[in-house]
């Protein structure tokens, strides 16, 4: 069961969840990053992810990855600034994932961020869905 | 134009096949409130997600695409087609008038037979592609796609003023359900409350259900609940399947009737995303991508529909004047173009001569002039997926004639990127008949 309440939203329906620096493993803030169950919902089956590789630099809503499905091309916009860490290689040969598993096992990238722009809260974002909030569960 | 709810289906163009649309906007609304099937409360009911296609609400898909397209292939799926157009040609100069204002000799059908065809211009421009049922000897049901109702119903009216003939659209009475896939004959055997009035002609047998001899392009006539009911071996899918058109009242209660029966066979409720999918595998036209007023007939493969042989018909001149001018620049040409990977090349995309073409040209005086022509398109890509049933990339494109031959490579820029594509010759799939 995800907790909404843990993660952040965009207006691009990505969600993030933050984990905060460790100084004693010595690593930087880090953030989780996926599509919304609504956005997989809109984007229909997903067939095909590209996803940056470790090390890449990302800019706040900048693209940096793209989420096929048989009917569209959705974008991955960076929702903060930072240094990508790891991609999720089970999505990249599973992208169905991002369809079964949209906050958990279909996890995109985790990146290394520098610093947290404002992201909104799961209550924001269900507004921002409107009439449509209730398929996000 | 009829006042009727359907008229601002004249956007030709499939929302669902634009890339890039459905996450930008989660508050969007149309401008306009869209057409709804007779169907619409039971595809609510089962879940559907919902795509603007001409004009309609329509199913896009009800839980997964490329699960309701492999059951089309593998078992069956049942489709709302209620946005098409059905227009009915009645009158003793019907077969007379229908060879006059389509393509093809629709005089030449029998009763109960099927046959496509293509409405033209006087330039001979695509205003649609058709399918036309002969139900008797003065009466034709003519199926019109549902983003050209208008422009085909007008067309037909205008062109009927000098025939004994009736145009009449039947379009808001009529529902249309298909079910497609190896098990549909079987799925619509099993409904209770189908009755066949008359076999098929040439049915041997009579201990034979009517469906089991009816042949594919073939159509015979039946009752539902003690209303008319319409069977087509007709499909957009490339298996084998069923058309049935149903008075609107009727529709759910078919609609449910059918997926009771289909249960036991892994029927399921399939949109219009798997419709498309399943139709540019089978290497189908769909118009508003691979036909439209500026395609000529021959370019888009389709040189067999129009029947020059037979009288005067719209279009003729345009036809008999192309193919007498040898000195015409050819247009582009339609190819099915394979990929490798799984990025697909979808509509829009731009086709470019692959980048080793002229690498060895050397001291070549054309060199120069050659590295400017491989800078520009050769091609454009009209329709175009990661196919579910062959698992690498399928498009359907219009190119140059120099590109056009099987085995031809090219580079699709797919979004910024060349990806190299290689022309085979269509359908990409074509189902095993047993």
């Amino acid at each position: 069961m995800t907790d909404f309440d843990q993660l952040r939203f965009t207006a691009e329906h990505e969600w993030v969840r933050l984990a905060p620096a460790d100084a004693e493993a010595g690593t930087a803030p880090s953030a989780t990053i996926g599509i919304t169950a609504y956005a997989a919902d809109k984007l229909g089956d997903v067939v095909f992810v590209d996803l940056p590789d470790a090390g890449v630099e990302i800019a706040d809503g900048a693209v940096v990855g793209e989420i096929e499905s048989t009917k569209s091309v959705g974008e991955l916009f960076a929702p903060v600034n930072g240094t990508v860490l790891e991609k999720n290689a089970a999505v990249e040969d599973a992208p169905e994932l991002v369809n079964s598993d949209p906050y958990g096992e279909g996890w995109l990238i985790r990146v290394e961020y520098t610093e947290l722009p404002e992201l909104l809260n799961y209550a924001d974002y269900q507004a921002l869905l409107g009439d449509e909030a209730e398929s996000v569960q | 134009m009829p006042d009727s709810p359907g008229q601002h289906a004249a956007d030709p163009q499939p929302v669902i096949a634009s890339p890039d649309a459905t996450l930008l906007d989660a508050t969007a609304t149309p401008s306009e409130p869209l057409v709804l099937s007779p169907l619409n409360e039971v595809h609510v009911a089962a879940g559907a997600g919902f795509t603007d296609f001409a004009g309609w609400q329509m199913p896009v898909r009800y839980s997964s695409d490329l699960a309701e397209h492999r059951a089309v292939r593998e078992s069956a799926g049942i489709f709302d087609l209620s946005h098409m157009a059905e227009i009915r040609v009645q009158g003793p100069e019907a077969a007379a008038f229908l060879d006059y204002a389509l393509a093809g000799r629709l005089s030449a059908i029998a009763i109960g037979q099927a046959k496509y065809s293509l409405l033209l211009t006087p330039d001979a421009g695509i205003v649609d592609d058709l399918v036309v049922y002969r139900r008797g000897d003065t009466d034709f049901l003519v199926v019109a796609n549902a983003g050209n109702q208008y422009q085909a119903l007008g067309a037909l009216l205008e062109r009927a003023a000098s025939f004994d003939t009736s145009v009449t659209d039947e379009s808001d009475d009529t529902a249309l359900i298909a079910v497609q896939g190896p098990k549909a004959r079987a799925i619509v055997q099993a409904v209770p409350g189908i009755h066949f009035l008359t076999a098929p002609a040439g049915a041997p047998d009579d201990r034979l259900h009517p469906l089991d001899t009816l042949k594919y392009y073939w159509s015979v006539d039946a009752e539902y609940a003690g209303q008319p009911l319409f069977v087509a071996r007709t499909g957009y899918t490339g298996e084998d399947g069923f058309e049935l058109y149903v008075p609107a009242a009727l529709a759910s209660a078919l609609w449910r009737d059918l997926v009771i029966a289909g249960e036991p066979h892994g029927l399921v409720p399939a949109g219009l995303a798997s419709r498309d999918t399943l139709r540019l595998e089978a290497g189908m036209p769909l118009y508003g991508h691979e036909l439209g007023l500026d395609t000529k007939p021959a370019q888009a493969g389709l040189g067999r529909v129009p029947n020059l042989a037979k009288g005067d018909f719209v279009g003729r001149e345009a036809l008999e004047r192309d193919a007498a001018n040898d000195t015409a620049v050819p247009g582009r040409v339609l190819v099915g173009l394979v990929g490798e990977g799984k990025r697909a090349a979808r509509a829009d995309y731009e086709i470019f001569a692959p980048a080793t073409s002229g690498a060895d040209a050397g001291a070549d005086p054309g060199a120069a002039a050659a590295a400017a022509d491989a800078a520009a398109p050769v091609g454009l890509v009209t329709s175009g997926v990661l196919s579910p049933t062959l698992g690498h990339p399928v498009a359907m494109a219009y190119v140059d004639p120099a590109f056009a031959a099987v085995g031809t490579e090219v580079a699709i820029d797919i979004r910024g990127k060349r990806l190299a594509f290689r022309v085979t010759t269509l359908p990409f799939y074509r189902r095993e008949r047993d």
